[in-house]
């Protein structure tokens, strides 16, 4: 379980341009759950991922992972947590030019020193089960819009992660290929996973799969 | 351990790709470092062993060297005033000596001719010597260094022969067996046929050098047996050398005593030109490279950044980032301070320093083919080293630390591609 209390992100403190983002969050995310954050642009739902996520510290107030504060963690102990725990899925799928889908899902892994064949057997699996097999060693550049996320999912789910983040995830796909990342949510969903996504896009907001929505404004938890 | 071993393995395997992603800047990058490289090894190679060459020339010069000035010119030594010579307190030993220079007007090449010196043996029988330290050989050289300048040991030199250095046999292309003509004092042309080549430690000195008979060298150069062209003078006390050379012209006031002093000066304001020439091409160097190096660390590029973001949010941390950059860095510098180092090593020792030879012009024809004795010390490796690869290495890694200390979430907000 995840829980945030009195959650506040201020950027460029002390500066002409300061600008709190987050405004007091206090929110708990239930286990094998899918919530959903939604609400208008600049309402911090990007902001409040990254500091689910270990990405970055909130400037005051308290995250919980299953009970232990995380949030005064220093750098490399938010990295080992996160590369464990965490899978993102990114509103673009970043992935890096020039290596193959394969080496691209490979990737998360390097530090940890794992054997490369079992790594490598994994990462086929991965991206087996979402049907782009045969795309393995191909290099990024020439993936379709769908075919990039998919290879950006495998990626996220390399290190079996246990939380699944997913930022505006079907903002570049279209209509069918967006069902289709749902489908695959509904499989995280089956696997036991947790799954928290930010949206504004109502097919995935208004889905059947949606344990909790979330609505932020301006920074704070609405309603 | 092994987890240890597999994740430098992977990062190495990553920052190789990485590298081969951006051929065209990567290659660029080693080309221009491999170049100033060269040029750094290039000059150090070339002045520490010409620097080399000249103190083992040094240290075999005659103490003293004294000339007969006629009118102010250099002329033939009379014999008769070796004694006068002798007769002075502290002088040892004075040894006459018959060289020359020919001019070899179809090569342009300048040729120095000179007739070993004679010692007269045990038995009484006068033999010529059989290893020669340098031109201004200095007879019973006390701590005589283990390696002559050249030596002909088998050869024995009789009139009508000569023994040649290795630069004259490969400008000639002249064989043991050929005859070699001179055009002498009067106009006649002799041939003397050659009987050996000087083998060679230092071709500095001997690679435009012939030894001929005394002989032969007076009919040439027509000069009598009363003369010879100079006279060297070995002193009791090496520290009066300056009070013998001062007696020396007090009593031969026509005369001109050379110090070994006076011969060093001469050879350091010729290397010091040289090496002169080459600080300035190795300041010049040492300057491109300190602006490669700091355009390198004055930041990375919008690509590289965006790499970087998105690798610290898929978990590496930012130590796996710095040590990616440091391979990148080593990889890089390594292998341009290797191939540099054994470009430079080749230019230098078997080019003759083909690149600089411009800036030495002014040796005689003989002297651009010479090939330096490879002298090189762990002590220049080092600190070409030490003033190349560390400071890219670092200024690798520096702009990667301030990189990769900014939060992953940047990898969030970048619109993309
Ligand atoms: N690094 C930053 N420095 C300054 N302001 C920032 C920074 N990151 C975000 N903000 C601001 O914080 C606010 C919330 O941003 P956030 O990205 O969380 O919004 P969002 O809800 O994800 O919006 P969108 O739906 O458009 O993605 C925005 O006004 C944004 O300009
Ligand atoms: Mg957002």
């Amino acid at each position: 379980m995840i829980e945030l209390s009195k959650v506040r992100k201020v950027f460029n403190a002390d500066n002409p341009n300061e600008f709190s983002a987050l405004n007091g969050v206090s929110v708990k995310i239930s286990q094998h759950q899918l919530t959903v954050l939604t609400g208008p642009s600049g309402s911090g739902k990007t902001t409040l991922l990254s500091i689910i996520g270990c990405m970055s510290r909130p400037t005051a107030g308290r995250v919980r992972l299953d009970g232990r504060v995380i949030s005064s963690l220093p750098e490399r102990f938010l990295t080992d947590i996160r590369r464990k725990t965490f899978g993102f899925i990114f509103q673009q799928p970043n992935l890096i030019k020039g290596l193959t889908v394969l080496e691209n899902v490979m990737l998360p892994a390097y530090p940890l020193g794992e054997s490369y064949s079992l790594l490598k057997a994994k990462a086929i699996f991965g991206l087996d089960s979402l049907g782009i097999a045969n795309k393995a060693n191909a290099k990024v550049e020439w993936l379709s819009g769908g075919e990039a996320q998919r290879a950006s999912i495998a990626r996220a789910l390399i290190n079996n992660p246990s939380i699944i983040i997913a930022d505006e995830p079907t903002a570049h796909l279209d209509t069918n290929l967006s069902f289709r990342f749902m489908e695959i949510i509904e499989n995280f969903k089956t696997e036991g996973k947790t799954v928290i996504i930010s949206s504004h896009d109502p097919l995935v907001y208004n889905s059947s799969l949606v344990d909790r929505l979330i609505k932020l404004r301006d920074g704070q938890i609405e309603g | 351990m092994i987890d240890w071993i597999e994740r430098q393995r992977y990062i190495i395997d990553f920052t190789l790709s990485s590298l081969l992603r951006r051929k065209v800047k990567n290659f660029g990058l080693l080309a221009l470092y491999t170049l100033i490289v060269f040029i750094l090894a290039s000059t150090m190679f070339f002045t520490y062993s010409i620097k080399k060459e000249a103190s083992i020339i040094l240290s075999e010069s005659p103490e003293i060297i004294v000339q007969k000035l006629s009118a102010g010119r250099h002329d033939q030594f009379p014999l008769s005033q070796m004694e006068t010579l002798k007769k002075i307190r502290g002088v040892a030993e004075v040894l006459p000596r018959l060289w020359g220079y020919y001019y070899e007007g179809g090569l342009g090449a300048n040729y120095t001719l000179l007739v070993p010196p004679v010692t007269t043996n045990k038995n009484g029988i006068e033999e010529t010597t059989d290893s020669i330290t340098s031109v201004e050989n200095k007879e019973n050289a006390p701590d005589n260094p283990d390696k002559p300048l050249f030596q002909y040991n088998d050869t024995k030199l009789k009139p009508g022969t000569i023994i040649i250095g290795q630069g004259i046999a490969r400008t000639r292309n002249s064989h043991v067996g050929d005859f070699m003509p001179f055009r002498a004092y009067d106009g006649s042309i002799v041939g003397f046929e050659i009987k050996g080549i000087l083998s060679s430690e230092s071709e500095l000195v001997s690679s435009d050098l012939i030894l001929i008979s005394e002989q032969d060298f007076r009919s040439l150069f027509g000069i009598g047996n009363d003369f010879v062209t100079d006279v060297t003078v070995a002193v009791v006390n090496p520290h009066e050398v300056s009070t013998v050379a001062s007696k020396i012209v007090n009593i031969l006031p026509d005369s001109r005593p050379i110090t070994r002093e006076d011969i060093l000066r001469t050879y350091e304001s010729i290397f010091n030109w040289r090496g002169g020439m080459m600080i300035v091409i190795f300041s010049a160097a040492v300057l491109a490279f300190v602006i490669f190096a700091w355009d390198k660390a004055s930041g990375l590029s919008a690509g590289e950044r965006q790499e970087i973001g998105i690798l610290k949010a898929i978990g590496w941390e930012t130590s796996d980032v710095i040590l990616m950059k440091f391979w990148e860095g080593a990889v890089i510098s390594l292998t341009a301070f290797f191939s540099g180092a054994i470009l430079a090593y080749i230019h230098v020792f078997f080019t003759g320093s083909l690149i600089f030879e411009p800036a030495l012009k002014g040796w005689s024809v003989l002297y651009p083919h010479f090939v330096l004795t490879p002298f090189i010390s762990v002590e220049q490796l080092a600190t070409l080293f030490f003033i190349t690869v560390i400071p890219y290495t670092v200024a690798t890694i520096v702009p990667t630390w301030r990189a990769a200390t900014i939060d992953p979430d940047s990898a969030m907000r970048h619109s993309g591609d």
